[in-house]
């Protein structure tokens, strides 16, 4: 009963989650060519594309591409043969064992007539298939412990998608092995298959020597040494009613390895049942992952083959613009959040001093997404999108390097657009409005300003650091704002840029934080060095207002929170 | 003499012909250049934002460039004030270089301060010469003028860059002249490009440039020379984007250095890129001595 509604419930949420993420592909709209076509336009662009290809010389195209990229991913064993094998065996493992044995009673007892998971080659393969999953997840963690240099950081998407993978495979395991060696499993298929009635009790006696001896079973009353002629009798009982339908355990040799340690406990384990809680465990977490799947990282299995398909056939430029917007939604799916792109990004190494992870490409990528969904963002989660957006330098790497060839420099910049639409631009730009707004002692005019509003914790920032202490020489001669080519640039300069740049040193030395912080002058310094070079004093000016610009940013990131 | 190239982030997306043409005209002179691919952002957009990260960022490509034991040579100005200007903090202040060292030794690299940062035009005139770049050239130029831009974040702040004297600077203007060129007197040569506050201020950074042209213009200069990234794309890209949407055009195009110099010793146009630039250059060769130099014994 739990077992049908688990099912049936998990499959639902199945292909909900898949239906609800596909029709995003067609939903999601990025750059500027996209927002005028509508979903149902490029759901029939997508159609007649793929009708068009399938119907021409480019199916070879596709075909090649399913064997090569999607089947044999001969991309990845170009670039890394350890991670290759990892990637191949954990997904090939991983399928045969769901088309075999989870999907059992759909194909594989249909195909082969004498089917039984006890029989062999069926029991050894179980095995087989979950050994090389396990070796791909071992080669995994072997080459993540013995990478170094910058790694990109896993997040709680990764780790779900593998801790499911592994309480599925080790329940298996484990139950396996506490079926071999439970007694009441045994009498459960001496009443099935042996035929014996309860008064041949010598029949039964030979039968359970033989399966404790050679089969594992741990039993409660039949223990060893057994004589010959025991063994003889119970083999023949077996070869009788048994051997058609099992095979000696140890080819299940995992389950086997398992049964081993557990023997000792046997007992207690049947007693207790852990069986048939380790048979919950094992199927509701299929279903789970199931459901989960469209949902994770492992959507992937099929947005990346797709697109991978679709890119392979595109033509810049050639395509319908529908469709190139099909694909830059797809795009956002096909990522694997694999980290290459974060492991060759220019300005990765930030990460370690600003701890925004939008500063990393494959987790911008997923910002990007959450803020295509259409869910409310706050503002310091948009800040952080922003950030992260501005601080890249557009270098390409991450487009270069990125395995499935994502052309992430493309969505870089739409992401930038899309950020400029809902306000939030270059944060240089942006905090000179908002620092102004919030700040805005500079434009009262002829009004005594009280000193009152003294921060000292503020300058405590400032002498903090060697080059931005050195306001407090200041002596007010003014040569940095007659040097200044921005000052110069205007007829009249306090209306445009509020305080200049003595101004803002003498602000610094009444510990005014408001007026130094929300001159516009800070921002529209173009660091050419030129006030600093001509200090008489050996003020670092300009190195200064980079400091101030620092804690602007900082103080309205602090305010956002 | 061997260096560690650092290109930075947009040289090999944007000014391609400029890695080439250096690449070219330094081998020519014997100038060895190792490529370290694990170099990453120079710290420059960072400024802005976050000191620490800013130094970081530099660090990690000196700590780089320091475990090969080469010294760097650098084609960007900004990117080359902003290694400059990190090494100095770093020297400056140990608790800052301690905190950068104890996060860089997460990938076995550290920061020892044993390394100089250099720009390709002092190393071509303080580490090559002038002498040997003058036996280079096979085809000099004639009535050729030159409006040099030196570029504020080598000269400046001028204690940690070290590059020339700021407000007297001849170091460019040499290199100039060596090619045969005229390098002019124009007031705004030791100005700004405006590039800093492209994207912040757009219309400041417009009237930076714009003055700089007309100014270079009116002291009666063919071409402008670069040798620095930004200063490049603002007089390059920008300028040709000012003459489209805006109208304004002085006709002052933009020529990288080593392109300049690249092409007088006789090295291919393909490969010093002179029709990669947006702003056609190509007229220059027209300045060049009909006949190539007789080979000098």
């Amino acid at each position: 009963m739990l077992y049908t509604i688990a099912l049936y419930t998990s499959l639902a949420i199945f292909v909900a989650g898949l239906i609800y993420r596909i029709s995003n592909w067609f939903r999601y709209s990025i750059g500027k060519d996209a927002a005028d076509i509508t979903a149902s336009t490029r759901v029939s662009a997508a159609v007649g594309g793929i009708a068009s290809t399938i119907f021409s010389a480019k199916i070879g195209i596709l075909l090649k591409v399913f064997l090569l990229d999607v089947l044999l991913q001969t991309w990845l064993l170009k670039k890394d043969f350890l991670r290759w094998l990892a990637h191949i065996c954990i997904y090939v493992g991983f399928i045969l064992l769901l088309l075999m044995h989870g999907l059992d009673k759909l194909i594989t007892s249909v195909v082969f007539d004498n089917y039984y998971s006890t029989l062999n080659p069926f029991m050894f393969l179980r095995d087989f298939f979950g050994l090389v999953v396990i070796v791909g997840v071992g080669i995994a963690i072997y080459r993540r412990l013995l990478s170094k240099g910058p790694r990109p950081q896993s997040t709680g998407v990764d780790y779900y998608a593998i801790i499911i993978l592994a309480v599925i495979m080790i329940s298996g395991v484990i139950l396996e092995g506490t079926k071999i060696v439970s007694n009441s499993r045994y009498q459960e298929m001496v009443d099935e298959y042996a035929g014996l009635d309860e008064e041949e009790t010598e029949d039964l006696m030979a039968l359970g020597a033989y399966w404790v001896q050679k089969f594992g079973v741990v039993s409660p009353d039949i223990k060893g040494p057994f004589d010959k002629n025991t063994l003889q009798q119970g083999k023949q009982l077996h070869e009788m009613s048994c051997a058609e339908c099992h095979s000696r355990p140890q080819w299940a040799f995992m389950g086997y390895g398992a049964s081993r340690v557990m023997s000792p406990m046997a007992s207690l384990l049947d007693r207790a049942n852990i069986r048939t809680l380790l048979w919950y465990i094992h199927f509701l977490a299929c279903f789970f992952g199931m459901a989960y799947l469209p949902f994770s990282k492992f959507f992937h299995i099929f947005s990346t083959p797709v697109y991978l398909l679709a890119n392979a056939v595109k033509k810049e430029g050639k395509s319908d613009p529908a469709n190139m917007a099909t694909m830059r939604a797809i795009e956002m799916d096909a990522c694997t959040h694999c980290g290459d792109c974060t492991t060759r990004c220019s300005v990765a190494v930030a990460f370690n001093e600003i701890s925004n992870p939008n500063i990393l490409p494959h987790e911008k990528l997923a910002a990007f997404r959450r803020l295509l969904s259409g869910r409310g963002l706050s503002k310091k989660t948009l800040m952080a999108i922003q950030e992260g957006s501005y601080i890249c330098t557009d270098c390409h790497r991450c487009t270069d390097v990125c395995p499935i060839g994502i052309n992430l420099e493309d969505l870089w910049l739409n992401l930038k657009a899309h950020l400029a639409e809902l306000g939030y631009t270059k944060p240089e730009a942006w905090a000179r409005e908002a620092m102004g707004a919030e700040f805005n002692l500079v434009k009262l005019k002829d009004k005594t300003l009280s000193l009152t509003p003294v921060d000292k914790g503020f300058v405590g920032e400032l002498t903090g650091s060697a080059q931005a202490s050195t306001f407090s020489v200041c002596f007010g001669c003014q040569t940095c704002t007659n040097v200044c080519p921005v000052v110069g640039n205007y007829e009249n300069p306090k209306e445009s840029l509020g305080l200049l740049p003595h101004e803002i040193m003498h602000c610094l030395a009444l510990k005014h934080k408001e007026l130094a912080l929300g001159s516009r002058m800070l921002w529209d310094c173009v660091t050419c060095y030129v006030c600093q070079e001509h200090c008489p004093q050996g003020v670092r000016v300009t190195d200064v207002l980079y400091q101030l610009k620092n804690l602007a940013l900082k103080h309205l990131k602090e305010k956002a929170a | 003499m061997r260096f560690a190239l650092f290109l930075g982030c947009n040289i090999p997306v944007r000014l391609k012909h400029y890695e080439s043409a250096s690449r070219a005209v330094l081998r020519e002179l014997d100038v060895e250049l190792v490529d370290i691919a694990e170099f990453n952002c120079c710290g420059y957009p960072l400024r802005n934002i976050d000191l620490k990260a800013f130094v970081l960022s530099s660090a990690r490509n000196l700590a780089l460039a320091e475990r090969q034991n080469l010294n760097i040579i650098i084609l960007c100005k900004c990117g080359y004030g902003t290694l400059r200007m990190a090494d100095y903090l770093l020297r400056e202040d140990a608790r800052l270089r301690e905190d950068v060292n104890r996060i860089l030794a997460k990938e076995g690299l550290s920061y020892n301060a044993d390394i100089q940062v250099k720009h390709i035009l002092s190393v071509l005139f303080n580490d090559v010469g002038i002498g040997v770049i003058k036996e280079k050239i096979t085809r000099p130029y004639e009535n050729l003028k030159i409006a040099t831009h030196y570029g504020c974040h080598a000269l400046r702040p001028s204690n940690i860059v070290q590059f020339d004297d700021p407000v007297a600077p001849s170091l460019f203007d040499q290199l100039v002249e060596v090619t045969g060129a005229e390098s002019v007197d124009w007031s705004t040569k030791l100005d700004c490009c405006g590039g800093p506050l492209l994207g912040t201020n757009d219309e400041l950074s417009l009237d930076f440039t714009e003055k700089k042209l007309a100014d270079a213009r009116m002291a009666g200069a063919h071409y402008l020379t670069t040798g620095c990234t930004f200063c490049q794309v603002q007089f390059d890209s920008v300028q040709k984007m000012m003459a489209t949407e805006k109208g304004t055009n002085h006709h002052v195009p933009s020529i990288l250095y080593p392109q300049l110099l690249g092409l007088c010793m006789g090295i291919d146009k393909d490969v010093l890129g002179l029709d990669s630039n947006q702003i056609d250059i190509t007229g220059i060769e027209g300045f060049l001595v009909p006949e190539p130099l007789a080979e000098s014994g």
